[in-house]
């Protein structure tokens, strides 16, 4: 019996096409009160007032509570310190529930007073008989703007707006030397635009005291309820732990949005105790644009020398991130060491400095959205290379394979050393590139494009070569990096006395299928039928502690944890079934469910076993009853999966509109225990990083409002706006985890983008259009072709 | 002030008191506790609250419960409660759901097309499937699964 490798059709799924999912916001308790948080409209201004009072006195509405009732609780905390190039820390300005009166707003959007109601209803209504004075003041919505002398400052305390400033690599003489020994330099200025994550289910947080026990229940839509709990009790309200259970239940999405620890989750669980009633928020769609933390926002300067042959001999980069208003959890680390340290790419350059600065602005937060840095570094590698390909007149797919890493299985090969601090586990990355062109037909595709371009038709094809660094993260590594938490993943395998097995993870599933996943790991490794496993995640009072999943990191870290658990619940079974078979130890073996003494047919099965280790009563001596196993995982390295993405677009050069023919996707994501769950990984990603190349981008005016705050004006991808996707897979397991595998989680979103931009890059080229901003719209496009278009003006 | 209404709501007459303003998806989750399904937006561009009303898929976030005055509403819950539905079955076959939310509407707006067109093109999925926003799948699968729900019940009207 083998179910890894295999595509097991996923449990889950039965509640949720059924609709009996349950998500937070879908819990109604009794005596349960509505909370409506009233948001700044401005973007930067001083509170001068707030009159609660015709709120109060509105029918349903049960509190009004504002800054001033919150001003002695510390706001959120950041996870990760990032120091400025001096050594000096970095500015970690406050970021309080609610702004109160005599402090500014710093962004549309920061919570100022929350109204809690009998119904959603009532709340909504109190909100607009609230009186707010503001003094409204100049915002700056820009990162390379903020930093600039003059800019409105988002923090008194930190001058220039500036939180660090960070660099990665060589010295500046050795890039600079390295970049002057260039025959050529490709150089790209670019902005890669500010995302909006858009999970589908918009975050929600019910709080619930109870008096009785004196504990507290936070229901919240989490990726990592234990840390959120963590964050909780130790930084914000001070709570005792053990009093404290956060439950994140079935979660409509992620993508890095529900990791941070939010204001809200801490307004609730207070406001429950404060009011003696369980408090349930629920974002809106233009909230979660406001509220959920952003992704990307770099406007950067990238440089990439090369010599005569085409060899890479440096890579110079500037990098302002804009960071909003407040740090949000992760913040800091996104824009460095999750950029910075992939700026290796797949290339053997060996002179490599990224200097960075971390700005502030009146604007949302940002952190992780899927990928968290990594595309960035795809991005600018990527588009380098393609831009440099034509820049030189080479091909594209050459250029890329001739500065390659060679392969090493980092086995018998050891890891490959990059210049920027990580040592890649195993690549073999010509592989990824090769089944690539094989599968788009790439020499049939150049003479196709050619012979469309002499009637008029404008196809282009774009690569992207990348690697990331998921499997987050060895906490040692991490922590001298910054991490102010460790990176492991717990893991508890409860075999029951009937032989059914109950397992407790820390990771946590949002729509990535851990029930079925790590069940098909539990049932193999153990022997027995999947039906006799079961998965538990999300809640604290079950789950003794856990990270979450981010990263791309269930499976390499939460399943690397199962499996510890399995093995030693496995060493002690052996032990009973010796004693059971009057064997040796040392001479049984264990396959398909069952103990077998070698060579004989004496055999103990699983359920037998377990059942012997709950009713001890013939049993070896000293050993204690129970089968039942914890384990701790933290990984020795990051894991490093790699790809090829390939897009072949038509751009209709009358209307500007690109049109997607194909996608191709090729990725080696280490090992596969199930093969379905991967692909639709990798499609979720594509579609992701293609909106981001074609569609997508969150906006702000010059006051600081974001303009595009609801589906009617933010363009999600759509089902008519993507191809079917042709995806293939090579392997390289990864050594150093025990199931060799690299995760999967964030691919298809960092390796996409820039595919597309190159296509569309490629088809132009007989325009001479050899740079275009995302989201490439038919606008954008449009205006690109008649700039450079004779007698034509845009 | 409010206003009677009788809805039949997956072959069950309710009959309630309610706001002018209440939607018809604020009723069905928090007065019926029909949380199948689901809100992802405020302006109608999601799809996550697609029911049947008389038998037509419409975004139940834009029609008021007294719209709904007399009306046969299916919601996702009274497609089947076994996941035995050519759809249902499609979307866990094709894995064609990942974090779930976006489901319900995917499958009442897709069994909307499969009664009105039982054999569509891919083309023609992914036109029908232009309201409803899925954040997860990139839509590949979803495809697929409305493809297995086509070709398992080619012969038949799909309906509920
Ligand atoms: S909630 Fe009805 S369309 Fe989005
Ligand atoms: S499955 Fe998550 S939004 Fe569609």
């Amino acid at each position: 019996m083998s179910y890894i490798g295999q595509s097991v059709k996923r449990t889950e799924d039965r509640r949720f096409t059924t609709g009996k999912g349950k998500y937070t916001d879908d819990i109604k308790l009794p005596g349960m009160t509505y909370a409506h948080i009233v948001r700044s409209e401005y973007a930067h201004a001083r509170i001068n007032s707030i009159d609660t009072s015709a709120a109060l006195a509105a029918e349903g509405v049960v509190a009004v509570f504002t800054g001033d009732d919150v001003a002695h609780i510390r706001g959120v905390p950041c996870g990760w310190q990032v120091n400025f190039k001096d050594g000096t820390t970095m500015k970690e300005p406050a970021h309080p529930l609610l702004c109160a009166v005599g402090t500014t707003v710093k962004h549309v959007g920061d919570g100022v007073a929350m109204i809690i109601a009998e119904s959603r209803a009532a709340a909504r209504d109190a909100a607009d008989l609230l009186v707010i004075d503001y003094e409204v003041f100049p915002a700056v919505v820009n990162g390379a703007e903020a930093i600039k002398d003059g800019a409105p400052l988002v923090h008194d305390e930190a001058p220039n707006n500036m939180a660090f400033d960070w660099a990665i690599g060589c010295s500046p003489e050795e890039i600079n030397a390295a970049m002057d020994s260039a025959a050529h330099i490709t150089t790209l200025d670019f902005v890669n635009q500010r995302m909006a994550p858009n999970a589908m289910e918009p975050r929600s947080a019910l709080g619930n005291y109870d008096d009785a026990m004196d504990s507290y229940t936070l229901w919240t839509t989490s990726q990592n309820p234990h840390l959120t709990r963590l964050l909780l009790c130790a930084f914000v309200l001070g709570l005792p732990e053990h009093k404290v259970r956060v439950v994140a239940p079935d979660v409509g999405g992620g993508f890095g949005s529900k990791i941070f620890h939010y204001t809200e989750e801490a307004l609730v669980i207070w406001a429950s105790k404060a009011i003696g009633r369980p408090v349930k928020w629920t974002s809106t769609r233009t909230e979660a644009f406001l509220t959920d933390a952003h992704g990307r926002d770099h406007v950067t300067k990238a440089e990439m020398g090369f010599d005569t042959e085409g060899n890479v001999v440096g890579l110079r980069i500037n990098t302002v991130a804009n960071l909003g208003a407040y740090l949000s959890t992760f913040a800091p680390a996104v824009p460095t060491y999750l950029h910075g340290t992939l700026l290796q790419g797949l290339y053997t350059t060996p002179k490599i400095r990224i200097d960075l600065v971390g700005a502030f602005t009146h604007t949302t937060a940002v952190d992780a959205y899927r990928g968290a840095g990594r595309p960035e570094a795809t991005y600018l590698l990527e588009r380098l290379m393609d831009k440099a390909a034509i820049e030189m007149g080479k091909d594209p797919a050459q250029l890329r394979l001739q500065n390659f890493i060679p392969p090493f299985d980092g086995v018998t090969q050891p890891g490959y050393q990059t210049q920027v601090a990580l040592q890649y586990d195993s690549g073999n990355y010509h592989a990824v590139l090769e089944r690539g062109l094989e599968m788009v037909g790439y020499e049939a595709f150049r003479k196709e494009q050619a012979e469309a371009r002499a009637n008029g038709r404008y196809l282009g094809i774009g690569f992207s070569t990348y690697i990331e660094a998921c499997g987050i993260a060895p906490s040692a590594v991490v922590g001298a990096l910054g991490a102010r938490a460790g990176l492991y993943e717990s893991a508890q395998v409860r075999v029951q006395p009937t032989g059914k097995v109950s397992v407790y993870t820390g990771s946590h599933s949002h729509g990535q299928g851990h029930e079925t996943t790590f069940a098909q790991v539990v049932a193999d490794k153990l022997g027995i039928a999947m039906a006799d496993v079961e998965i538990v995640h999300g809640d604290s009072d079950a789950v003794a502690f856990g990270m979450g999943t981010y990263g791309s990191r269930s499976l390499a870290v939460g399943g690397s944890a199962i499996i510890k658990s399995i093995e030693k619940v496995l060493e002690k079974g052996a032990k009973i079934a010796a004693h059971k078979l009057e064997a040796n130890v040392d001479d049984l073996e264990y396959a398909d469910g069952k103990w077998t003494v070698k060579g004989t047919d004496k055999s103990v099965g699983f359920g037998d076993v377990s059942l012997t280790a709950y009713v001890p009563h013939n049993y070896p001596a000293g050993l204690e009853p129970g089968l039942d196993f914890s384990s701790f995982y933290d990984p020795t390295n990051f894991t490093y999966p790699f790809g090829c993405h390939i897009a072949v677009v038509e751009v209709d050069v009358e209307t500007g509109k690109v049109k997607l023919n194909r996608f191709i996707a090729v990725d080696d994501v280490g090992n596969v225990i199930n093969p379905m769950i991967v692909d639709g990984q990798i499609h979720g990603g594509l579609a992701q990083g293609i909106g981001q190349a074609l569609l997508e981008g969150v906006q702000y005016d010059e006051t600081g409002n974001l303009t595009n705050a609801s589906y009617m004006d933010y363009c999600m991808p759509r089902a008519d706006d993507l191809p079917m996707f042709e995806t293939d897979r090579t392997t390289t397991p990864c050594p150093h985890n025990p199931l060799g595998v690299k995760g999967a989680g964030e691919a298809g979103c960092i390796g996409s983008t820039p595919a597309v931009v190159n296509a569309v890059m490629d088809a132009l080229t007989p325009f001479g259009v050899l740079d275009l901003e995302m989201p490439m719209t038919p606008q954008s496009v449009w205006r690109a072709i008649q700039s450079k278009t004779e007698g034509c003006s845009a | 002030m409010k206003i009677p209404v009788s809805i039949t709501v997956n072959g069950k007459v309710y009959a309630h008191e309610v706001e002018a303003r209440e939607l018809l998806v604020y009723h069905l989750r928090d007065r019926l506790r029909l949380t199948g399904t689901h809100i992802g937006c405020d302006t109608s561009t999601c799809g996550a609250c697609t029911v049947h009303i008389d038998n037509k898929a419409v975004k139940s976030c834009t029609v008021l419960a007294v719209q709904a005055d007399g009306c046969d509403v299916t919601t996702i819950e009274g497609l089947s409660g076994d996941a035995s539905h050519p759809l249902q079955v499609g979307f866990k076959e094709e894995h064609g759901l990942q974090c779930g939310f976006c489901t319900p509407g995917m499958i009442m707006t897709a069994s909307d097309l499969l009664m009105r067109n039982p054999d569509p093109s891919e083309h023609e999925i992914r036109e029908a499937l232009e309201g409803n926003i899925c954040r997860c799948t990139g839509y590949h699968n979803i495809v697929r699964a409305i493809q297995y729900a086509a070709k398992e019940f080619s012969t038949e009207v799909v309906g509920c």
